[in-house]
């Protein structure tokens, strides 16, 4: 038996739930012959800013138990050089691609998604307002944050519900494109987090961002990591992910894009069932470049097995 | 590049804390260049995560064999050495640009010094076997902390090459620095031609090796280390500081703009 394995999100239609997440598989360009990037049911191409990004200081990745640490940084040539450097190639392999966002102000978010809008090959955005390596407020807010319209107080934009609504708000209309919101876990209630992104606008959440950690050398007493802190994931992560899917799945109707230590298909099917309607594969495209063709095959051979027609039937299927 | 399950032909230790592993690799050995590269799963399990990277250290066997050289320092080498005979082991690679072996610049003829840390004589080796096969005989010098692990000058020898030593605590050759020996060989190496000098090892070593080299104006290679999330260039986690034209630095990837460059370009920190 064959199944339907499309999903929907926002606009645009997935042959299958399967992604790749940002910052775990550059511009796909770099996978080209360890797998068949055609079969991903959606790209999501490393994060862009409007201008060129040299990232944060060495070392930028150390390991930790079943996961990492990063603190990249965003590094990026800026989105004109997206377009021209890697867009030509992105646009060839006739899948949807989802280019990750950021920014310092609402003024260069507006910038970058009209920049963005007139690009026929992007499908998508993802808002990435939860990368835990760069702090786009500080507390209190300093003048030029407080007259680029951020006044929430501390952190990341995806910390404060009222900053992502009025950013998501400020934003959303620069863009004839599906809009992604990508929320961190590092807050005390992501459902409500959720729900402000959206009511502003987002036709899906995307979740979870990297969670805040730390590793020290004892023998140097220095952070192992440039930045002092990072962003873990890995499988170490996923039962904080798993949960935090079914929270948001609670408190919102638009589809929910589940992120965060999927390691095979066991993993993926799990936060289906939580409730998510497509999911990203991160961390595991280090370890092993084919891991989202396997994982696909793995749904696939699940779903004949259980006789489940479509996949649709098992989002949100959790039984408590 | 490509992933491959390769077969352990052998896992043998060489030298205390030292192994040696021979993996039937077809793949790699067809575009295998001296420098280059495999990422290395050292087991099915998530524990540790990540892939380890090994230079390539021979390629064997009529050319499907490669060899690596490591030393046990952490949880990814200690599970590879217990690795056995016959399992299977999954390998990313070719990876990085590799060595310039062929100089542009000088004729074939001109002096080639190979200098190697501890276990940085590992792709050195590949770097001597394959400027031996272009007639050309490299000189090595090797540095490390005590005899015991001075680990395959026996293998350069059988190549027929001048092997110069320098050990910390002094239990074999030279005394001291293996950037010592350096110094003592330049008036005789630079005497009349070019010298080409490709290194490996510690940071600190690299790093005077460098300096040594860019004041003589010697030409050099180093092959630089970080700690890698994918090895193909996908992550940014390994990013190194790279003189640009301007004198100002730009980010380079060690994994795939590198693991070599050239000395003078470095930006040490």
């Amino acid at each position: 038996m064959i199944s339907n394995l499309e999903v929907n999100v926002g606009k645009i239609k997935l042959k299958n739930p399967i992604m790749v997440a940002s910052g775990t598989f550059g511009y796909a360009e770099e996978f080209k012959s360890l797998m068949d990037l055609k079969m991903l049911g959606a790209i999501i191409t490393k994060t862009i800013t409007l201008k060129k990004r040299a990232g944060n200081p060495m070392p930028r990745v150390c390991e930790t138990s079943s996961g990492m640490l990063n603190s990249i940084g965003l590094e990026n040539d800026g989105v004109e050089n997206f377009i021209d450097g890697k867009i030509p190639f992105l646009k060839k392999l006739n899948v949807p691609i989802i280019v990750s966002v950021s920014g310092d102000s609402i003024d260069e978010f507006k910038a970058l998604l009209k920049i963005l809008d007139k690009e026929r090959s992007v499908s998508g955005i993802e808002l990435n307002i939860s990368c835990p390596n760069i702090q786009v407020a500080r507390h209190p807010p300093t003048p030029r944050l407080r007259r680029a319209g951020m006044t929430h107080d501390t952190g990341l934009i995806s910390q404060n519900k009222d900053a992502t609504y009025s950013l998501i708000k400020g934003i959303r209309k620069y863009t004839n494109k599906t809009f992604i919101t990508k929320l961190s876990p590092n807050v005390t209630d992501i459902g409500e987090i959720a729900k402000a992104a959206e009511s502003a606008g987002s036709d899906a959440i995307s979740l979870i961002n990297t969670i805040l950690g730390m590793a020290i050398d004892i023998d140097t007493k220095r952070p192992k990591l440039g930045n002092i802190v990072g962003g873990l994931s890995g499988p170490a992560i996923k039962p904080v992910a798993l949960r935090m899917v079914y929270e948001v799945s609670k408190s919102v109707k638009i589809p929910i894009i589940g992120i965060g230590g999927i390691m095979d298909w066991q993993d993926a099917i799990e936060f289906l069932i939580a409730g998510a309607s497509a999911i990203q594969i991160g961390t595991a495209n280090f370890i092993d470049p084919a891991s989202s063709e396997k994982i696909l095959k793995g749904i696939e051979e699940y779903l004949s097995k259980n006789k489940i027609k479509d996949i649709k039937k098992i989002i949100g299927g959790l039984k408590i | 590049m490509k992933d491959i399950k390769t077969k352990i032909i052998s896992n043998e230790i060489v030298a205390p804390g030292y192994y040696k592993m021979v993996l039937e690799a077809p793949y790699i050995t067809k575009t295998a260049i001296p420098g280059q590269f495999i990422q290395v799963r050292c087991s099915d399990s998530y524990e540790p995560l990540l892939r380890r990277p090994f230079g390539i250290h021979r390629i064997t066997n009529h050319e499907s064999r490669i060899t690596i050289l490591y030393e046990v320092v952490g949880k990814g080498t200690t599970i590879l050495s217990k690795r056995r005979k016959g399992e299977r082991l999954d390998v990313l690679g070719p990876l990085g640009n590799g060595f310039t072996l062929q100089d542009t610049r000088h004729k074939t003829q001109d002096t080639r010094i190979l200098i190697a840390g501890g276990v940085g004589i590992a792709p050195l080796t590949f770097v001597a076997e394959a400027l031996v096969k272009k007639k050309i005989k490299p000189i090595v010098l090797i540095g490390a902390k005590t005899k015991k692990a001075i680990v395959c000058s026996d293998d350069l020898k059988k190549m027929g090459l001048k092997v110069h030593i320098a050990t910390d605590d002094g239990t074999l050759g030279h005394k001291g620095f293996v950037t010592d020996l350096f110094r003592d060989l330049l008036p005789v190496a630079c005497g009349l031609q070019p010298v080409t000098v490709y290194s490996c090892g510690p940071k600190l070593m690299l790093k005077k090796v460098s300096e040594i080299c860019k004041k003589e104006k010697i030409n050099c290679q180093v092959s630089l280390e970080e700690t890698f999330g994918c090895g193909i260039g996908a992550c940014l986690g390994c990013s190194c500081k790279i003189k640009d034209r301007r004198n100002k630095f730009t980010y380079k990837l060690t994994c795939k703009d590198g693991p070599i460059f050239k000395g003078e370009e470095v930006i040490w920190e």
